[in-house]
């Protein structure tokens, strides 16, 4: 996604809590959320239900758009008896992650919960991801070839 | 999104299968009745009519939404996916009046399957005015009594049965009731 595409998202800040949800593990969401007090009842307007999408790419700049493959994604639609309904798409098929990061989107919409759902669930969710893919950052960097020889021979 | 989306069927594959069965016995034997079960309606649907929508309608079908129906169209988009199109480019009409039939697809020589099917919300199946149906799938003429049409609905059907194999079909809800009226029944007045 293009820093453009990204800066006309109508909702720039639940875009980041939905992208951390749909990367985090459904116990890891689960424990957090059992830190946040009396959670309203949800029911279950849609799903849990799995399907796939067509994931599709594109090589270099110019070239055109390409279908990559299919994969499967599971989404879930809740709404809590406060009223606020909560969406989620997760890659994969567990369909209890997909409720509860649905059920975590409600949440967060509600100008009540807002605060202490994203200091005690988002926050961390996201530390560790940020924490994960910086270890993995470095580990590949440490594996990196520097073609000096070739760029040597160039100059 | 609005704060009143209510789930949809209950159990969404079976619901959705005994609803289809439902729908194509109506069309095959025209005037029977037959019960949807599974789902409750957003207002102001009915429950048969919010059924055969989940059951019909997907991404792949366009949907002419009755004004009057505005109120539910962030639940069936929601559901089922169905395009808003104009009527002459619907597969699907929701109506809670019977909509001018000449304005939507009648399908062409080539295509006749590719007509739109009106789903038509009802007061009653079972009182008001008394229709004789004859046709394919009715061994003897069948008398039925329809609440909620308008007064010159037979002429207006001759008219649509005229023009098969082309022509729109009807399915027609009210409470959890469906029955449905095929282009290929030919309706009077009893």
């Amino acid at each position: 996604m293009t820093d453009s595409a990204r800066s006309t998202h109508p909702d720039p800040a639940r875009r980041r809590w939905m992208a951390v949800l749909a990367r985090a593990e459904a116990d890891r969401i689960a424990k957090l959320l059992a830190h946040c007090g009396n959670l309203p009842a949800h029911t279950i307007i849609r799903g849990p239900e799995g399907g796939l999408v067509m994931v599709r790419g594109r090589a270099g700049g110019g070239g055109s758009a390409f279908n990559l493959g299919e994969m499967t994604v599971t989404r879930c639609t809740v709404r809590t008896e406060t009223g606020f309904i909560g969406h989620a798409y997760v890659a994969g098929r567990e369909e209890r992650r997909a409720e509860l990061a649905a059920l975590v989107d409600a949440l967060m919409q509600d100008n009540d919960r807002n605060t202490e759902v994203e200091t005690r669930v988002i926050t961390p969710l996201e530390r560790q991801q940020m924490e994960r893919k910086a270890e993995r950052a470095s580990n590949a960097a440490a594996t990196r070839v520097q073609f000096f020889a070739m760029q040597t021979m160039r100059t | 999104m609005s704060n009143d989306l209510s789930p949809a069927f209950a159990d969404p594959i079976a619901d959705a299968q005994s609803c289809f069965r439902s729908v194509l016995d109506a069309m095959a034997r025209p005037g029977h009745r037959h019960a949807t079960s599974g789902v409750s309606a957003p207002a102001p649907l009915c429950d048969a009519a919010a059924a055969v929508l989940l059951t019909l309608a997907d991404h792949e079908t366009p949907l002419w939404l009755d004004p009057a129906a505005a109120d539910a169209s962030v639940w069936i988009t929601f559901h089922t996916g169905a395009p808003a199109a104009p009527p002459a480019q619907a597969m699907f009409a929701m109506a809670l009046s019977l909509p001018d039939l000449t304005h939507l697809s009648v399908g062409t020589d080539e295509t006749p399957e590719t007509s739109a099917t009106v789903i038509l919300q009802v007061a009653s199946l079972t009182t008001g005015q008394r229709y004789v149906l004859e046709g394919p799938g009715l061994r003897e003429p069948k008398v039925v009594a329809i609440d909620g049409l308008p007064p010159d609905f037979a002429a207006i059907w001759q008219r649509n049965h005229a023009q098969y194999p082309l022509g729109v079909d009807l399915i027609l809800c009210a409470g959890n009731q469906l029955t449905a009226l095929p282009r290929s029944v030919s309706i009077k007045d009893a």
